[in-house]
């Protein structure tokens, strides 16, 4: 966790440089030919980083590879559903390796669909404009998250890193459960405010 | 349908991280289903899973990619339709409120348990109470959330109809009552490990010696 933290302090990214519109195109291959090369590039980038979360979340080396290999499947099984009109290729696959990790990990059911499953706003095709702004915001959100309070970022770190629930962090920390809520509610206003001021 | 109830942002937080204990993300899911507003806030929380997760550190990956074939079907996947109540929802509940099973708890009140994944500790329960009963004042634990699915009730905080959700701080005191003509059917989760004890044990405590 204190790697992540660092790396995200330094506002740096601990992998090799990549551009996320190439992301999307990939997976638009995957979706729109079927491209099984398109589908290894998505591997080799994907498949180590959604090994490190599960390991993170509690999987052992075997575990997270295996999982590392079913989400990338479910990737090339439900490519159909991705658009990149309705966000990036990462947060797509971020969200079949979450649910995922649910089903597995936690032996339980994943109650939120994928986020395209129901997407009524993402209709328009984004202008080139608005894809900038995309990036930005990744940008900004990333910048954002490296100037919270270390109180803050502790809550948001076990919260979406180490997959524990509210009381479970409350738990850890030992503080109060409405303690823990109300650090991840300034977390959130902080992330969003930024956010909203690129738009 | 109006929603003028909305669940707090820690909670949606929780959900985007996929770190919500079952019962409560099946309530959550549930008002995500008919709420614009709170699925384009959760939107934004997802924003930082992403972040989160493209600044993990790689493990290196000892295989190869999976082997994959074209097929001929993989291309009949396709979106759901927009649904009023999550799909996992109306398979447990087989999508009938007036078929279920009710148990009587109390004058007034029925509750039906929705049974949960092997692996999911806390309790997740249907409520129904009829047209215009009044419960005993209750509190509710930081981890419990209720929305109403029918019907509708009235509190310190307001009148919870249809998709409305109830995502209380501790400290909450409240003394709800059941819509006088429709009554009330609510979906009903907390986190705690042993089953129906919490709020629910709590507030029906006096009505019935549970």
């Amino acid at each position: 966790m204190v790697q992540v933290l660092e790396s995200v302090r330094a506002n740096r990214h601990p992998y090799p440089v990549k551009i996320p519109r190439a992301m999307s195109d990939l997976l638009q291959k995957v979706a729109q030919s079927r491209d099984v090369e398109a589908f290894r590039k998505l591997f080799e980038l994907y498949g180590p980083r959604v090994k490190s979360y599960m390991m993170r979340q509690g999987a052992d080396p075997t575990l997270a590879e295996d999982l590392a290999q079913e989400t990338l499947l479910t990737v090339w099984r439900k490519a159909q559903l991705y658009s990149d009109e309705k966000g990036s290729a990462t947060t797509w696959i971020f969200t079949i390796a979450r649910n995922l990790r649910i089903d597995r990990l936690r032996r339980e059911v994943a109650w939120q669909p994928l986020p395209e499953n129901r997407d009524e706003e993402a209709s328009d095709a984004p202008d080139p404009e608005e894809q900038v702004t995309e990036r930005e915001r990744r940008d900004k959100v990333r910048a954002v998250l490296a100037t919270l309070p270390a109180d803050q970022s502790e809550v948001v770190m076990l919260s979406y890193v180490e997959g524990l629930s509210h009381s479970e962090i409350a738990e850890r920390l030992g503080l109060p459960l409405g303690t823990v809520k109300s650090r991840m509610r300034l977390a959130y206003q902080k992330v969003k405010e930024a956010v909203e001021d690129i738009r | 349908m109006k929603i003028t109830h909305h669940l707090d942002d820690s909670t949606l937080m929780s959900c985007a991280a996929g770190s919500q204990p079952e019962a409560l993300a099946a309530v959550v899911s549930s008002h995500l289903a008919v709420c614009p507003r709170c699925r384009a806030e959760l939107r934004e929380h997802t924003l930082i899973g992403e972040a989160l997760f493209d600044a993990l550190e790689p493990e290196p990956v000892v295989r190869e990619a999976p082997a994959v074939q074209v097929r001929a079907g993989d291309a009949t996947v396709r979106a759901d339709a927009a649904m009023e109540l999550p799909r996992e929802l109306v398979a447990a509940l087989e999508g009938r409120f007036d078929e279920i099973a009710w148990r009587r708890a109390a004058p007034g009140v029925w509750h039906f348990p929705v049974t949960l994944s092997e692996g999911a500790k806390g309790d997740l329960r249907l409520l129904k109470v009829s047209p215009g009963t009044k419960l005993p004042e209750h509190g509710h634990g930081g981890s419990e959330l209720t929305i109403v699915l029918d019907g509708a009730y009235s509190d310190e905080f307001g009148t919870f109809r249809r998709g409305d959700v109830a995502d209380l701080g501790d400290d909450a005191q409240h003394r709800p009552i059941a819509d006088p003509k429709q009554g009330c059917i609510c979906l009903a989760a907390s986190d705690a490990k042993p089953r129906f004890t919490g709020w629910i044990a709590r507030m029906l405590q006096p009505l019935a010696g549970i």
